[in-house]
């Protein structure tokens, strides 16, 4: 039988994504393509490996990127070490009445990011941690005070659906309370852990703000040779950089996707 | 003491969540090997009491014994008990096996060491050195799939959680469970979530299981279908107390109460009166019955619909008990039919075929007419007392009632300043005065709404009694008015009540004199 279908239904619902589909193309894979293109082109335009070569054959730079890495993995262990009894002591109802001191912890985000990094770098200096004798220490304090509500957020939501009764039939099969945690507790919280890690590790890589001003610039972090780059006219060297962060957010992307689809169904929780 | 062969021992046990008693002074002795269901409506406290069983919750009084040892302290990962909980609570992150697998991999047996010879390691007191060990693989493994095989799922080993139907995940909770080889084993309305069907096949197997593995069972529901199929023994629950405990046929045949009998199964209950030796009054005809209660004694007789025998008949008679069929509806295998005798309904099941509108005479036999002792005939309140503005508290707290003080002594009367005077003279201030307080099941009103009355509480159980609710509504403060109304109201109303001031019976506890102002 035909369907009548009214008229109006020739609008259809994917029409919808129109606006945004635009978006994505002129501000996200145009700008790529602009990436790629310049990462392997010189001055003339014409194609060229010279940035790639460039970059790894200046120990500088790569040993940049290392330290980079060190740094986000640092930030986001941290972030965890702190966030996550933290998120598990908030989630009891009890606690966190009316969910009043989860949003305590997340009004640091309602202040200008630029002004907080320099109210923290004042606040250390004052603690006699200043970016002259420890800019490394200066930096990891200033990075996990900015992405600790990040990881707080997620853990948060994920830890008010813990599934009490898998907790209690854990026990019931004979687990002792630290059993409990690694065997029950951890592995629901793990959807919550692979978006907490996404949402700090990929930004304090490429962040290059908090580093400058705690470090006072002694610590460089790949965000800033990228804006460095581009300041000094090297368009190609700093797109070919801007390339690898991005390999590397794709790759730690698609291995957190496989972690997390693996272990629970559904369970991206931000 | 626990009997013998009793596996686990309820003693006296409460347990209190915010002030609110969930589970109340209850005592209860399961033999080993039984099938025993704890059967209740929601809210009964049934729940409560296996969690206390299984460790998840303390009791705040009284202790439980397990094979004669106090269990009452110990926390659930030590206990000799597996529990199959109610949504399942299968761990998703794991398949099928390791889901089965997850108790005998914690588990830890004692075992002798033994040196390169294998000769047992002797320790310093000569005796043989023993080390807690995990399984090995292969014990676990041969556990594992006798488990799968026993619920008929061993194909299924590698599957995810999520793949399996709620059929399936009832019996990997089932064989997640039992591989433990626990000596108890809890389920908590195990076959809730499950349909009719599956639910009836379930039924069986569980029992079917029960035998072949012999360890005990306590079973949770609120399904007095499920509980009458399966079990050795009930035990019914209300508001925290065991109403009644024995065997299916027992509570069936012989409830102790209108609520026992409302509960399980399908019945007429009326209030009624003993008339003579064997006979008792209800609906305005006297049967005959088995049961010996005294003359004039008040009673609530239980029938069930199939016991009641219709017989067509053309024209109502004196000497019979005659009805008129309202509705009928076909159920299958027989036919329920409505019969209005009077202003009471009368529920009857029968496999004949008769049309609404006919005139039925109504017959039981004797020894169908189930009677029990009237639970209350009064609202009995033997705490209460009286407040200084003459009013009667009928708990520890809560709220006064307007009452008749005067009561208290014969001919008295009260001056403008509320002090009691005798005949004689004599001034009594019964401020603080302890008495008994007495109100009748029908001198309560009820109104809806928590702001219209004396006080106000929640509805927390109606029977139907023919022509009437008996309802029983509970205050803030735990103080139950049990009350006889004509209208329908549900449990959960939020409601107020009412009590005359000449309906409340006050006797004073001890001697007036006490209280006298000299």
């Amino acid at each position: 039988m035909k369907s009548s279908k009214p008229k109006f239904a020739l609008f259809k619902r994917k029409y919808l994504c129109i606006p945004y589909g635009l978006f994505l193309v002129m501000f996200i894979i145009i700008p790529i393509l602009i990436i790629v293109y310049y990462a392997f082109t010189d001055d003339n335009g014409m194609p060229s490996i010279n940035a790639l070569v460039g970059f790894f054959t200046n120990w500088s730079k790569v040993n940049v990127l290392i330290t980079s890495v060190f740094i986000a993995l640092q930030t986001t262990l941290l972030c965890l070490l702190i966030g996550y009894p933290l998120a598990y002591f908030l989630a009891d109802k009890k606690v966190n009445k009316n969910a009043v001191l989860i949003t305590l912890f997340v009004a640091p985000m309602w202040i200008n990011f630029v002004l907080r990094t320099g109210a923290t770098r004042d606040l250390l200096t004052w603690m006699g941690i200043n970016g002259g004798n420890m800019p490394y220490l200066a930096t990891l304090i200033g990075m996990v005070q900015n992405y600790l509500p990040f990881v707080i957020l997620p853990l948060y939501t994920t830890m008010l659906k813990l599934d009490k009764s898998q907790i209690e039939a854990a026990a019931d099969l004979g687990a002792n309370p630290f059993q409990v945690f690694y065997k029950s507790i951890l592995p629901q919280s793990v959807p919550g852990i692979v978006s907490a890690c996404t949402m700090t590790f990929m930004p304090t890589m490429s962040s290059y703000v908090i580093s400058d001003t705690l470090s006072e610039g002694k610590i460089t972090l790949f965000g800033n040779y990228i804006y460095l780059d581009f300041a000094n006219n090297l368009w190609h060297d700093g797109s070919f950089m801007a390339l690898i962060m991005l390999v590397i957010i794709g790759i730690s992307m698609f291995l957190t996707r496989e972690k997390g689809g693996a272990e629970q169904k559904g369970g991206k929780s931000w | 003491m626990a009997k013998e062969n009793c596996i686990i021992s309820l003693q006296g046990v409460s347990k209190v969540f915010d002030g609110t008693t969930v589970v109340d002074n209850i005592s209860l002795d399961i033999t080993k090997g039984e099938f025993v269901t704890i059967l209740g409506p929601s809210g009964c406290g049934k729940t409560t009491t296996l969690r206390m069983i299984a460790g998840f919750e303390m009791p705040t009084e009284g202790t439980i014994l397990l094979n004669g040892e106090d269990i009452t302290s110990i926390p659930p990962y030590k206990r000799p008990v597996n529990t199959v909980f109610q949504r399942y609570a299968l761990f998703p992150y794991l398949d099928v096996y390791d889901n089965v697998a997850f108790g005998l991999k914690l588990k830890k047996i004692p075992q002798v060491v033994k040196d390169k010879n294998g000769n047992p390691v002797l320790d310093k007191d000569g005796k043989e050195k023993i080390k807690m060990v995990h399984l090995s693989k292969k014990e676990i493994d041969n556990k594992v799939m006798k488990a799968l095989r026993t619920i008929d799922l061993e194909e299924l080993a590698d599957r995810d959680i999520s793949t399996l139907s709620g059929g399936q995940q009832q019996r990997v909770a089932i064989a997640r469970a039992i591989v433990n080889e626990p000596e108890i084993l809890l389920l908590d309305e195990p076959l809730g979530a499950l349909d009719l069907k599956m639910r009836k096949e379930m039924q069986l197997e569980l029992k079917d299981m029960h035998k072949k593995l012999g360890i005990t069972f306590i079973y949770v529901t609120h399904d007095q279908e499920e509980a009458l199929t399966m079990s050795d023994t009930i035990v019914v629950m209300k508001s925290g107390e065991i109403q009644q405990i024995g065997t299916p046929l027992d509570i069936y045949n012989e409830p102790v109460n209108a609520f026992v009998a409302d509960f399980i199964g399908e019945s007429n209950i009326y209030n009624a009166t003993m008339t003579g030796n064997k006979k008792v009054r209800f609906l305005n005809h006297v049967f005959d019955c088995v049961d010996d209660f005294p003359v004039n004694e008040k009673v609530d007789v239980v029938i069930r619909p199939e016991d009641v025998i219709l017989t067509k008949v053309s024209e109502v008679k004196a000497e019979n008990l005659t009805g008129k069929i309202v509705t009928k509806v076909f159920k299958g295998v027989h036919y329920e039919y409505l019969v209005m005798v009077g202003k009471a309904e009368v529920e009857v099941r029968d496999t004949k075929d008769r049309e609404v509108g006919d005139l039925v005479k109504i017959d039981v036999e004797p020894m169908n007419i189930q009677i029990m002792k009237k639970e209350l005939t009064r609202n009995i309140y033997p705490t209460a007392w009286i407040n200084n503005k003459n009013q009667v508290i009928l708990g520890e707290d809560g709220d006064p009632f307007e009452c008749d003080v005067t009561q208290l002594l014969k001919g008295s009367s009260l001056d403008e300043e509320g002090f009691l005077i005798s005949q004689d003279g004599k001034k009594y201030d019964l401020n603080d005065a302890d008495v008994t307080a007495e109100i009748g099941l029908d001198a309560i009103e009820i109104i809806d709404g928590y702001d219209n009355g004396d006080t106000n509480g929640d509805i927390v159980n109606i029977v139907y009694k023919g022509d009437h609710y008996q309802v029983m509504v509970r205050t803030d403060d735990e103080e139950d008015f049990i009350l006889d109304t004509l209208y329908t109201w549900n449990e959960g109303d939020q409601v107020s009540v009412k009590v005359a001031k000449e309906n409340i019976k006050l006797t004073l506890k001890g001697e007036i004199n006490k209280y006298e102002i000299k």
